[in-house]
Order: structure tokens, then sequence, then C-alpha cells
């Protein structure tokens, strides 16, 4: 990994490494913004690797979830950006190890081949993944987790014969326990 | 009047009313006094509204759209805390907005559009002169929103004026579908205040300033850069204040031009790529950087890899985004200019620079011998921008408002008028649009009716937006309009010449006899092609009542110097 010293002689990735970054965007719950968001991303060319838009605990107010791939000092730039469409409270950049993160993964795969292998089952129980449906020509598993996880399954999954394959967004939390209607008050408060 | 237009307030709280009435009376409430629009299908209830309005709210029928908006913006950025309004119909109408909007958001210029919309039921179905006007104006707009229930009108436009004129102000789009303007709502009236999502003014953070005072009081060579922020804040009689007791030398951006007095001993003169030469070679040399209220563009910093990099750097900025955007800073204080600069001065100390001041003066001298002498008082036969710039400004007491477009006469305008008041200063900075002096011109003069305007344009961006010289006509609005006209596309031919070996590709124009243009509108006009003629036509020009065209034939083939090319440092300036 690139590293370079700070000031205080600490080693932190170089600001011009490409790598994850994970925004976290508290919004007013509203048509269009979406869109507003995204094109932040086109006018900088950073391609979105996913996005999840969802409600949060406080009502009214949704929580966008989006990857990017790209330096630390553009992902600032960006969120910066973000922050100051006006329907937006607060935009938060983490890296992975900053924040809890899991995806969701759907595979369908033939029931015949799951029936008569016995391999399949042990596969699925071994990769903390459960089946979802079983109808008379397929069968759904699901499996919660990192990427490299449920990427890891397909790839075992591969030799039966996957019919389809599917991931959600990202969704993340923050490791702090402060709840988002006090933290939301405190950013009122404090820009006030 | 005043307490007329109160009355006809009082009477039309609750009432019940259509929602294209609601826009007019929620303009009365902004205090809005003057409309640019074009009228057309999808917006004509709100038209028919206004028609019996007429005598409280004055409105200007422009000739195409993209005039409505720069003449918008010429108003606002002239009118203290006004917001430019504008009207416009769906479809072409709406679209015919965008540059203006787009101008108006990178040269922070506070508006509110208002366009008509196809009627709810037929949005998406690619109705006759429907646009997604919404999706359109997204990237250019501070916020945009969509109305199709007349009962919001009210809030939706509160909001937008709140949000195009705080903060760092900038262009808001409503567009409003025609059903939403034909359904009646009680009408009922409050200012926006606050948006929970929104909070325009920063608080000031102590511990920067004392940073940031810190470093002025320990600095041997501190300069500073104003930008418009400047002036949006008002901040003009607090800089000069500033800068006086920390004897600090001091050079603008083309937006903040004119918030200080050209004749100022620290006024170091322009930034950037035709800016000073001082200026640009001494952000080289100095040892502390304070940028006011601008921005660092491109055309300020050159290289930015070899921009100031021996300095500190303070940024005072109002929009957070903008800190360390483009330069690094040491302390960023993110607050209103004037806020800021107020809270700076009992914490910096009395200083004298004398040294460092004199080497912006030794530089200047230079650049007098080597550029402005020529430019000024020039041996060669034709005309030079600079001289008619330089006469307008002593015949007008560098107390007009100078209105430009963009190219060479833009530069050689900023270069040559002294000002000596502030937000007098009108042009198309950040947008760079050719077409935006006209009709801007005629925006800043019925905004500021008292005070004499002239338009500096180029002969190729008069032809962009000319067809506005019919609103001159029909409202008799007295703007004086001088065309430095060459024949070309002057700043792109210098390029070409100095850049692309002198491959006039398409730049060169056959133009039409402009004052019997002028005619064609009963506009005054007077062309001149020699030196002698100059004083002569000038104070003519300004001696006439009503609007005038002054066609200066100039010297073809003139480049604007000093210049920073494109990707040279800002040291690497050359003065031929």
């Amino acid at each position: 990994m690139n590293q370079v010293k700070t000031k205080n002689n600490m080693e932190v990735p170089a600001t011009d490494e490409v790598r994850s970054f994970i925004l976290s965007i508290l919004t007013e719950n509203k048509s269009g913004l979406l869109n507003a968001v995204t094109i932040i991303f086109t006018r900088r060319k950073i391609n979105i690797e996913s996005i999840n838009v969802s409600e949060t605990e406080v009502e009214g107010v949704s929580r966008y979830t989006i990857v990017i791939n790209t330096t630390r000092e553009l992902a600032e730039k960006v969120v910066k950006r973000i922050r100051k469409l006006i329907d937006v409270f607060w935009a938060f950049v983490y890296e992975n190890e900053e924040i809890f993160y899991q995806e969701i993964a759907l595979y369908k795969v033939p029931t015949n081949v799951f029936l008569h292998g016995d391999n399949t089952e042990h596969l699925v129980r071994n990769n903390g993944a459960r089946i979802l449906v079983i109808e008379e020509d397929y069968i759904i598993i699901e499996k919660t987790g990192h990427q490299h996880e449920t990427r890891d399954l397909l790839e075992k999954l591969k030799p039966y014969g996957v019919l389809e394959f599917v991931r959600s967004g990202r969704i993340a939390m923050s490791k702090s326990t402060r709840r988002t209607d006090t933290f939301l008050q405190e950013l009122h408060n404090h820009q006030q | 009047m005043e307490a007329l237009v109160k009355e006809s307030k009082t009477s039309v709280s609750k009432k019940v009313m259509t929602g294209a009435e609601a826009v007019i009376c929620s303009l009365l409430e902004e205090d809005v006094d003057t409309i640019f629009g074009y009228p057309g299908g999808a917006i004509m209830p709100i038209y028919d509204a206004l028609y019996q309005y007429q005598d409280q709210i004055n409105h200007v029928l422009v000739r195409h759209e993209q005039g409505a908006t720069h003449a918008a913006q010429g108003y606002a950025r002239v009118v203290s805390n006004k917001v430019g309004v504008v009207f416009a119909t769906s479809g072409p109408g709406a679209t015919n907005l965008i540059t203006g909007i787009a101008d108006a958001q990178i040269d922070s210029t506070p508006l509110v559009c208002i366009t008509g919309q196809v009627p709810s039921a037929l949005l998406g179905t690619d109705a006759f002169q429907e646009t997604d006007v919404i999706g359109i104006s997204m990237p250019v707009t501070k916020w945009n929103h969509q109305v199709s229930d007349a009962r919001e009108i009210p809030e939706v436009l509160a909001k937008a004026f709140y949000i195009a004129k705080s903060g760092r102000p900038g262009p808001v789009l409503i567009d409003i579908t025609k059903d939403a303007q034909f359904a009646s709502l009680e009408f009922e009236y409050k200012k926006c205040q606050n948006i929970r999502t929104y909070h325009p003014r920063p608080v000031l953070n102590k511990e920067r300033l004392k940073e940031a005072a810190d470093l002025i009081n320990k600095a041997q060579q501190p300069f500073l850069l104003l930008g418009q922020g400047v002036l949006l804040s008002h901040a003009q009689d607090t800089l000069r204040k500033f800068i006086e007791k920390a004897d600090i030398p001091t050079a603008w951006t083309i937006l903040g031009l004119s918030a200080l007095d050209h004749d100022h001993p620290l006024n170091v003169g322009m930034l950037g790529m035709h800016g000073n030469y001082a200026p640009n070679v001494l952000t080289n040399e100095c040892d502390l950087l304070i940028a006011v209220g601008m921005r660092f563009d491109d055309r300020v910093t050159g290289d930015l890899s070899r921009y100031a990099t021996q300095a500190k750097v303070i940024h005072i900025e109002i929009d957070p985004s903008e800190i360390d955007k483009n330069v690094k800073t040491d302390v960023a204080v993110v607050a209103d200019a004037n806020e800021a600069l107020e809270a700076l001065i009992p914490l910096v100390k009395k200083a004298k620079h004398q040294e460092w001041r004199q080497k912006f003066a030794d530089l200047h001298k230079i650049e007098e011998e080597k550029i402005i002498k020529k430019d000024l008082y020039p041996h060669e036969q034709g005309i030079k921008m600079g001289e008619v710039v330089r006469r307008i400004s002593e015949q007008t007491k560098g107390e007009a408002i100078v209105v430009t477009d963009v190219g060479q006469h833009q530069m050689s305008s900023a270069r040559y008028y002294n000002f000596k008041k502030s937000h007098s200063n009108v042009t198309s900075g950040g947008l760079g649009t050719m077409g935006f002096a006209l009709p801007a011109a005629m925006g800043a003069k019925i905004g500021c009716p008292h005070r004499e305007v002239v338009a500096i344009i180029g002969d190729g961006g008069f032809q962009m937006t000319l067809q506005e010289l019919g609103t001159i006509y029909q409202y008799d609005i007295p703007v004086k309009v001088v065309i430095l006209n060459n024949g070309f596309l002057g700043m792109v031919r210098q390029w070409q010449q100095l850049f692309f070996e002198k491959r006039y590709s398409f730049t060169e124009m056959k133009n039409p006899e402009f004052t019997t243009i002028a005619r064609g509108f009963s506009i005054e006009s007077e062309k001149i092609t020699s030196r002698d003629q100059l004083d002569d036509a000038i104070s003519a020009m300004l001696e006439h009542p009503g609007a005038y065209l002054l066609d200066v034939v100039v010297e073809k083939e003139e480049n604007v110097f000093p210049m920073v090319p494109s990707g040279a440092a800002v040291s690497e300036i050359r003065m031929e």
C-alpha cells in the first residue's frame, strides 16, 4: 500500500490512492433528489459501484448508502458537494474498516441438480447461506455478507448451473451510538 | 405608492385565488418590482393574472428568454439584496433559460426563474412544448422544484427566494404545471426563515480566526485576493479598513472588481490570465495569501502545482465546498466575508510592509512601460481597446456601471476602467457567456435608473443577443452600448496567433453596419474609425438622454497582454 507520513508521523494511505469509500447521506425523502445526488458523481466521472436508498428510524428522513472507488481527496470533494444540496442534511465518507456493512445476494439454481447431489446442501450450510424458496424447477438461495463472500459462493455454485444471480447495494451502519435524530438536532443547533 | 402596496397585501391575505394569482401575490410579498419574461402557452394563466397587477409590478418583455436571464442577472448584481426574477413558458422557453441560469450559478447570482409546464396529466407524454426542465436545470441550479398542486405555491416561492439570496447566492427554478396555475387555493404568505436541511450562515469559528490573525501578524509579505464574496456580503468598507490596518497589498478577481477603489494605494490590480504583472508574479513570492470570497478559478491560478507553493494560505469563504477544492489551505475560515473581516480587524496588528509594497510598485512600472503606455497612448494608426475604455472611464469619472461581455474587450475593460464605486462591474466571469452584456446592461439600468450604465461589447458577442435592442427600444432604456469592433472573435484569434501558428480558423466576421441596425430600432448611433473622433463620440453618447450605440472600429489584430498562457505558472506571465 502506498503510504505517506503526516506531520505527526502517523502512517496513512496516500490521498492519491484509489480505493473503496462508502458515502452515507441523510436526506429529506424527496422525489428527484436521487438524480441531484448522482449527477455530482457523473460530473467527476466517478462510477457508482452500488447505491441503496432506504427510510431511517426518523420519519421522513432517508439514508443513501453509496459505494465508489476513488481517491480520498476526490471522495471528500464529492461529499462536500453533496452536503451543498438543499435537501441533504449531512453526508459522511467512510472507509471499509470504519463502518459495519453488509450486502445480500440471491442465487437461483435448478432444483434437480440440487436434489440429486449431496454437496450442494452442504455448500449452502457451510457458507452461512439459507434456502429461501424451493419451487418445482428451481431453488433460491439467500446469503448476506461482504462482496467477496457472496462472490465466493457464486463461484462454488456455478458448476451446478446458476440460473440467475443478483446482489443488493451495500447498506452500512456507523460505529457510533448516537441516534440519527440526536445527530440531526445537534447539526441544526450547531449551524443555527 | 408604498401605502398602496401594503394595503393590497393585507387585502390578499387568506383570499381565495388561483395558483396563477398566488404566484404574482407571492412576488409582491417578496417586494419584487421587476420581472423579465416572455409568455407562451403553459404560462398564460400567470400572465393573465399579471395583467391586473401591472400597476404594482413591472414586467419587461424581452426578445429571447436568454435575454431575460441575463437582464435579471444584471439587475441582481447592482441592486442590493434583490433577486432577479424571470418568467418563461415550458419547452423551448424553459430551455432558452439554461445558459443564463448556468451563468448565474457559476457567478453566484440570485435568480428565481418561474417556468410554466404542461398540465400534470400530460407530464411524461411528450406533450406539445413539454420538456423535463427540472432534469435539465438540476446541475445548474442551487435548487429547483416542480409544483403540480396550487396549494404549494406560496410556500415553495417563499423557499425559492430564501434559497436564492441566502448563503452563497444562486439561481432557483420553479416549474409550475398549467393545472396548478388554474386551480384555486387559500392564499396566505409566510416568508421563509429556515429550512431544516439548509444552513446558509456558518457559525464563525473563533479558533480559526485566531490562527488566521496569527499568520497575518507574523507575515512579512502578506497578499490579499478579493473575489465577489466581498461584494455579495457588502464587505467593501470592512475590507478596506482591514487591509489599511495590516498594510496588505490587495488584488482582485474579475468578479471582485470595483470592491476596492481603483486609486486606493493598496489596490495592486487584477489577478490571473490577463491580470496585472505585479500581482501575478508576486503571488509566487508572498509568504501569506489571504483569499476572501473567491474560489481560485483556473483562470486565476494558472498551473496549480506551481501556484503560491511557498506561501501559507488563509481562505475566507462562505461555501465549505470551495475549501481545499483547488488550493490547499492552512487556515480555512468558513464564514460570511464581512463577518469574518470585522472579527479579524481587532485581532490583527497595525503593520507596515513598505519594502514588500515597493516590489509591487516596481513591477507595475515595468508593465506601465511595456504594455499600459502602448495600450493607452499608442503610436499605431488603429484605435486600441484600452484607450477607448480609459476615455470612457475618464468621461464618466469612474462612476458608471460597466457591463461587459466575454473576450478581449472584457479584459481591456477590467484593466482600464478606473472604478470608483462598488457593485459597478457586471460581467460573465465563470461561464464566459458571449451575448451576456447587452441584456445584462438593460437589467442593470432598470435596477439603477439613476446611474450611467455603459455596456462594452465585442462585435461577436453583440450579435449573439442584439435582438434585445427591441426591448431597449420598447421600454426606452437609456443604456449606452459601445461595440469594440475588430471584425474578429478577437480572443480566439489571439490564441490562434499565439498557440495555433496563426491558423485563423473561422474567427473572422463579415459584420453588418451596426448603426443601420440601431436605426431600425430608433436608437441613436455613431460609427467612428479614427482616434481623433473618440472623445467627441463618447461625450455625444453620454450626453444623449436615451439609448445610444457607438460602433468603434478598433485595430484588427490587437492582442491583450500580459498573459499567463494556459498551463503556465502565474509567475511565467508573458508581456508579449
